[in-house]
């Protein structure tokens, strides 16, 4: 339960914004010249209402939701920063084809023509960096730098020879490296849309041989998979996305789109198709939500925008979410806290009933507990409330307590770990029996089934009664308080 | 490529094996040769795995070990050599070999369940783009309860303990089937109960009349667990029953004194593979 309901409040605010899309057709078709938003504004974009804004959030939420599925592979595959060689590597790309095309007659404008050139030298890119680390003896980190940085500068290179050319269009490849989200035109979402539905397609048909590849990309080949053909496909897809959003969020954020959503898709699950799912969701949600924050505000960059609200999520789901977020890392912190220091008070008060004879039978004092071990009356009574709250322990309301039935039983099992384990130490290990107790005090507490049947295997032929062993040291304050000092 | 070749047929005459392997071996390997970055790891590799035996792969670190299991399942690229699998090219006969990795090859923080690991071990089965199905989900169950790991079916990996995650693996190579198996060190960091359950499992591959080749480091257990043994140090020092093979006398050769002309041999291949 705890895990499925962040995820069911992302997918209401996702439908949310869907049914909002669906209903409004009122929307005006004029420019949205928005100065600072008021609530009228802020309403405005939130609705929808605005055929702009519209689109423009349309177009990036399937764009966010593309990259957020395919990207969730890549980040599995361990080559997120793979995109973003890739990204910076479709600059040049770009700038030539706008030169072919000028020397060829045309404006240099025709978008698939520019998308066609970055895709060309995108996967040039990518194809160098996999060349210099298959014959050079340099590591991928080092490779993805140089091949990034040379491609990114070519381009710049490029761009600004193309400017020069004099054709007054060229102005308009500035947009790939910053994105241009508001610009964005019905075909251009049209045009995200499709290749979101590739995208999805794709993945939903290959995840079995997605998820192999990514996990054990050798076993696959073993196997017979062929992991290179795998790669392509996923790469391709990679290239897909990654072309098709330049224009809206820009070469240099693009990486965010794939590897912030999975990064914090992971904090919320631990099954594949659910992060895959989740990442997907993320990706749309942010960039959905950073599209209509620039709408509201003049001169806020729309890409710059959708990521910080990407990050924004994976904050969230750093601390929230429930798979291995902070919080839940801390909760299972304070369970485990909670639960050896029961155990312990529960070990305490039997080993106190055992070893002396009782003016109440089965009753110890709240002194005797706090002299049993080295630990603060206010440890001790935090721990006798925890076993109190679990009815492991009955107090009798004059500072005395007794172990219930239950609680003897959990006693019994924590005394005796702690003493088959003391046991271990002293006959196969060749420690003192006076070192074994702290040694053991650790152990007990995570000593599993199989361990326990071990222990007992190994010790039976020594020792006649393991089912409530003796302990094979002093047991009172005395003998800790010399350990202490020791 | 070249130079690799040139010092490989030059040593072929200080190992000297038999050409002749028996055509139905489960698996032959024929004068295996593999170089890293041009530095030869494996010279002259030529063995058959006889069948339905447990054949423990010794050597010390580095000495090609893991390597060769990758070579024979065609992971790594090989100078020169020829591996087949009941008499035919291995690249036909897949399916009959089953494969244990380490298990440091793969992050086990991936979002899979025990149970999706081990129904990897089906996707050959399977096929292309279709999703598991049942009776593949329940092959895959059946072999993890042979690994005593039924419990843990719906675990995340990551929650399991080393030896459990070994186990898992196993129970991957046993849900595929096969009449070969390649194990890279199963026996590595396992807990006791794992190490049995190990030891279970192999005898009744064996009992089956399954071939199983494990890369082994405990010297200890050597003569226990398995039926023959192939002694490696980037060359095969001695293969053959384990009663014969594991002396102190081929084991000093495998271990003590390295022979040092073969390993200035591949540094000087790698140097001049370099300077090219």
């Amino acid at each position: 339960m705890l895990r499925v309901l962040p995820i069911a409040v992302l997918v209401l605010g996702g439908l949310g914004v869907c049914s909002v899309l669906g209903q409004s057709d009122t929307g005006t078709l004029t420019d949205s010249s928005i100065t600072w938003p008021g609530w009228a504004a802020l309403l405005r974009v939130l609705t929808l209402q605005d055929y702009n804004t519209r689109v423009v959030v349309l177009g990036v939420a399937c764009l966010g939701a593309a990259a957020g599925l395919i990207g969730a592979f890549m980040l599995l595959r361990e080559r997120a920063l793979l995109g973003d060689a890739l990204s910076h590597a479709t600059l040049p790309g770009i700038g030539l084809a706008f030169m072919v095309m000028v020397l060829f007659g045309g404006t240099g404008k025709w978008l698939p023509g520019l998308l066609l050139g970055a895709s060309i030298s995108g996967v040039l890119g990518v194809l160098c960096i996999m060349l210099i680390v298959r014959t050079m003896r340099i590591k991928q980190d080092a490779a993805l730098g140089i091949v990034l940085s040379v491609f990114f500068g070519l381009g710049v290179a490029v761009t600004g020879i193309v400017q020069n050319m004099g054709s007054g269009h060229a102005a308009g490849l500035q947009s790939f490296i910053y994105g241009k989200t508001a610009s964005m035109l019905l075909s251009d979402a049209v045009r995200i849309g499709v290749a979101g539905v590739i995208i999805t397609f794709a993945c939903l048909v290959l995840f079995k041989e997605f998820r192999l590849l990514c996990f054990d990309a050798a076993y696959a080949r073993s196997q017979g998979w062929p992991v290179t053909l795998l790669d392509v496909v996923m790469m391709a897809l990679v290239v897909g996305v990654t072309v098709i959003g330049l224009q809206a969020v820009g070469l240099i954020l693009m990486i965010a789109l794939l590897v912030i959503p999975p990064a914090a898709a992971k904090f919320w699950t631990t099954r594949l198709s659910r992060m895959v799912f989740t990442s997907a969701l993320l990706g749309g949600m942010s960039c959905s939500l950073g599209a209509g924050m620039s709408a509201l505000v003049p001169r806020l960059p729309a890409g710059a925008i959708i990521v910080c609200v990407a990050g924004l999520f994976f904050l969230i789901s750093m601390f929230a979410g429930p798979a291995r977020g902070v919080l839940a890392r801390w909760w299972d912190q304070k369970r485990l806290v909670r639960s050896v220091a029961r155990q312990n008070v529960l070990r305490a008060i039997y080993e106190v009933v055992e070893s002396s004879d009782r003016d109440v039978p089965g009753a110890v004092t709240f002194d005797e507990l706090v002299g049993r071990r080295t630990w603060s009356p206010r440890e001790v009574q935090n721990a006798l409330n925890c076993a109190i709250r679990g009815r492991l322990v009955r107090p009798d309301g004059f500072q005395r307590y007794a172990l219930s039935d239950e609680g003897r039983q959990a006693a019994w099992r924590a005394v005796r770990n702690h003493r088959l384990w003391e046991l271990y130490l002293i006959t196969h290990a060749d420690i003192a029996p006076s070192h074994v107790d702290r040694d053991a005090d650790r152990v007990e507490h995570v000593l599993g089934d199989e361990m326990v049947a071990e222990l007992e295997k190994l010790l039976a032929d020594t020792h006649p009664n393991l089912t409530t062993p003796a302990s094979p040291h002093r047991i009172d304050r005395a003998f800790h308080v010399e350990r202490e000092t020791a | 490529m070249t130079d690799v070749s040139h010092v490989d047929a030059a040593l072929r005459h200080a190992v000297a094996t038999g050409d002749e392997h028996p055509a139905d071996a489960p698996l032959s390997v024929h004068d295996l040769t593999v170089a890293y970055h041009r530095k030869p790891v494996l010279w002259d590799v030529d063995f058959d795995a006889p069948e339905g035996r447990l054949i423990g792969i010794i050597g010390p670190n580095g000495a090609g070990k893991s390597t060769l299991l990758k070579a024979v399942l065609d992971l790594v690229p090989t100078a020169s050599g020829r591996i087949t699998v009941y008499g035919k090219p291995y690249r036909e006969q897949r399916a009959l070999v089953g494969y244990v990795p380490q298990r440091e090859s793969v992050d086990w923080d991936f979002p899979v369940d025990a149970l999706d690991v081990v129904a990897m071990g089906r996707y050959g089965k399977i096929g292309w783009f279709k999703p598991v199905g049942r009776m593949h989900r329940e092959a895959a169950l059946h072999a993890l309860e042979r690994v005593g790991m039924a419990d843990y079916a719906k675990r995340q990996i990551s929650q399991l303990s080393g030896g459990q995650q070994q186990r898992v693996f196993l129970a991957r190579a046993l849900a595929q089937d096969a009449r070969v198996y390649l194990m890279d060190e199963p026996f590595a960091a396992v807990d006791a109960a794992t190490e049995r359950a190990i030891v279970e499992i192999l005898q009744a591959l064996r009992a089956a009349g399954k071939t199983v080749l494990i890369v082994h480091h405990d010297l200890q257990t050597v003569s226990e667990y398995f039926d023959h043994v192939l002694l490696l140090n980037m060359r095969v020092v001695a293969h053959g029953p384990t009663e014969q093979v594991f002396t102190p006398e081929n084991l000093r050769k495998t271990y003590g004194g390295r022979l040092t002309l073969l390993e200035e041999a591949a540094n000087a291949v790698a140097r001049r593979g370099s300077a090219e």
